[in-house]
């Protein structure tokens, strides 16, 4: 798409762009060639000496078991966190969509969660599943497991999950519902004619209407539960126990900043930036043939 | 209403109330747990409603933080949330609304290249380029400042798309009449296309005060000074010591603080926010 009236000059329009491409240069542009350049370093144990190993840090990490490991533990976050977070917001949205009354205020109350920061959402889970005092925890404790996050990798895990999913309730819900409001009227209604059910009518004609936004959510959700989710881990389990809730972003923190492993660390950095571009990838390419419709 | 059927709308009401329960119990938990002192927190179960220290805890906190924590009282840590948060939005919205404009009313020499490399920023958000950015920081001097808090995340893809997609379909007459009473493109741009972009200028200032408001890596990473921190990054701290001291109730008091801020925004400008969403990442 282009304008068909424009203004002329070069200087002016380039003065106009001249901040926001600064920005991007210094911040982003420059930083992402040296994560790359950084990665195919390797400095020794004072960081007196750097050699170039090529692709030795990146072979480094894939034969190496805690990486490979944390590549796990990742799929299996971002998994749960996509899958539940999908489900809980379609049925939400499905309940909201139908006119009834008090909606508006159902809508109020749920988008809250978008605006509390993954830190903060992971704080208010910690305080509720405390081994000592949390309140869940101590349901949990009454129908018989013995919850404690800080030793069981498993219920870390469950922790960090549902902290994820519940801040992200409200973003997949307010596409879901946008999604719903879409569909004409016309085609439900002709559907309760013949006789379709309200079960019968989602599942044929609402669910398929609604892929669309789902696809454009699962790629979104994946992306979040990749990246945002680091404040939810690091304020409460800070990838533990042992490695059990270390994901990847987490790790390329830890191995940066705590351990100092430059190399192994941008190397980390590059593949995680492949991921994003990929995941871009394959939304723009559903977009664009989205458009054609 | 398609038809009516009683018993799905009971469920409606059913479901929807258990969404609302889930979504709104933590945070009402946490309120509670800040109304109460901190020995009652450990000595039992939580109770369910607020105690009597509402004020007492809050004014302990605002003046003089929690002591052990490591941080300074909290409104200064309010503070620093606020001055990031808004000059994320402001910056943001500044920068672009022009490179919008520029991309769009202009014919120039490398236009799509310049466009190509604000669009590469939507595939680097700044935890997969943790270390680099921070070294650019160090070695700009930014480290402990409001700059090296909010300039590294002021440029984003996203407002600029949003921008530009709306100028897009402001109608040329309107440019072309412009012109036509002898307006330059500054101009035109400032009385013609700011104003016409009112509503989509206040849906991204809600967001992106949110996603300043909420950052929690980026602070961590370029502030060591206490006087420096923001809200969301000192909660850590608090939590870590609420767990081997009975100071539960001043660590929730400041989650009830660092989520009041935007969810008060979220409220108040539901309608255009929730508009401002959709349409940007859509």
């Amino acid at each position: 798409m282009h304008k068909k009236v424009t203004f002329g000059g070069f200087g002016f329009p380039l003065l106009l762009l001249l901040p926001q491409l600064a920005i991007t240069l210094v911040f982003f542009i420059w930083p992402a060639a040296q994560a790359l350049y950084q990665s195919v370093l390797r400095q020794d144990a004072f960081g007196l000496r750097t050699t170039f190993v090529g692709l030795n840090n990146f072979a480094r990490l894939l034969s190496d078991s805690s990486y490979l490991g944390s590549f796990k533990v990742t799929m299996v976050f971002s998994a749960s966190v996509t899958l539940a977070g999908l489900a809980i917001a379609l049925l939400l949205a499905v309940m909201a969509d139908r006119t009834i009354k008090g909606a508006t205020g159902y809508k109020t109350l749920l988008i809250i969660p978008y605006a509390v920061a993954p830190a903060v959402a992971g704080v208010l889970w910690y305080f509720l599943f405390n081994p000592s005092i949390g309140i869940l925890a101590y349901l949990v404790r009454g129908m018989g497991y013995a919850w404690n996050h800080q030793t069981s990798g498993t219920d870390a895990m469950i922790l960090v999950i549902i902290a994820s999913v519940w801040k992200q309730i409200s973003y997949n819900f307010l596409f879901f519902l946008a999604g719903l409001q879409a569909i004409p009227k016309s085609l439900i209604e002709a559907a309760a004619i013949d006789g379709a059910g309200p079960w019968k009518r989602f599942t044929s004609i609402i669910f398929p209407l609604l892929s669309p936004t789902t696809f454009f959510l699962m790629v979104v959700n994946v992306v979040y539960s990749f990246f945002e989710t680091f404040g939810v881990i690091h304020a409460t389990t800070s990838g533990g126990p042992g490695q059990s809730t270390t994901i990847l972003v987490y790790k390329v923190f830890t191995d940066g900043f705590v351990a100092l492993n430059l190399g192994s660390s941008a190397a980390q950095s590059v593949i995680l930036m492949l991921i994003v571009i990929l995941l871009t990838a394959i939304q723009f390419r559903y977009i664009e043939r989205r458009v054609q419709y | 209403m398609v038809e009516n059927r009683p018993w799905l709308t009971f469920l409606q009401h059913f479901v929807l109330l258990c969404g609302v329960a889930l979504v709104v119990f933590p945070i009402w938990i946490a309120f509670v747990a800040s109304t109460h002192d901190g020995r009652s927190l450990v000595s039992g179960v939580i109770p369910l409603l607020p105690g009597d220290l509402f004020f007492e805890n809050y004014r302990t906190l605002l003046s003089e933080g929690m002591a052990g924590s490591g941080g300074g009282p909290v409104w200064l840590m309010l503070f620093n949330s606020l001055v990031m948060a808004l000059s994320i939005a402001v910056g943001k919205i500044a920068i672009s609304l022009l490179s919008a404009f520029a991309v769009v009313y202009f014919r120039f020499p490398f236009r799509m290249f310049c466009f190509w490399i604000i669009f590469a920023t939507l595939m680097l958000p700044v935890e997969v380029r943790i270390l680099p950015t921070f070294e650019v920081v160090a070695n700009l001097g930014m480290l402990n400042s409001y700059a090296g808090l909010s300039i590294p995340l002021i440029a984003s893809a996203t407002a600029t798309f949003l921008f530009r997609q709306f100028f897009l379909t402001v109608p040329d007459e309107l440019t072309e009449a412009a012109r036509m009473d002898g307006a330059g493109p500054f101009r035109f741009f400032k009385d013609i296309l700011v104003p016409l972009s009112r509503t989509n200028i206040a849906a991204i200032f809600v967001i992106m005060f949110i996603y300043g408001w909420n950052q929690y890596l980026w602070p961590l990473l370029v502030t060591t000074d206490e006087s420096f921190y923001t809200i969301v990054m000192g909660i850590q701290r608090m939590v870590t010591v609420a767990d081997s001291y009975p100071r539960w109730h001043l660590a929730m008091a400041t989650t009830v603080l660092a989520l009041l801020p935007p969810v008060i925004v979220v409220v108040v400008m539901q309608r255009l926010f929730v508009k401002g969403l959709v349409e940007t990442e859509k």
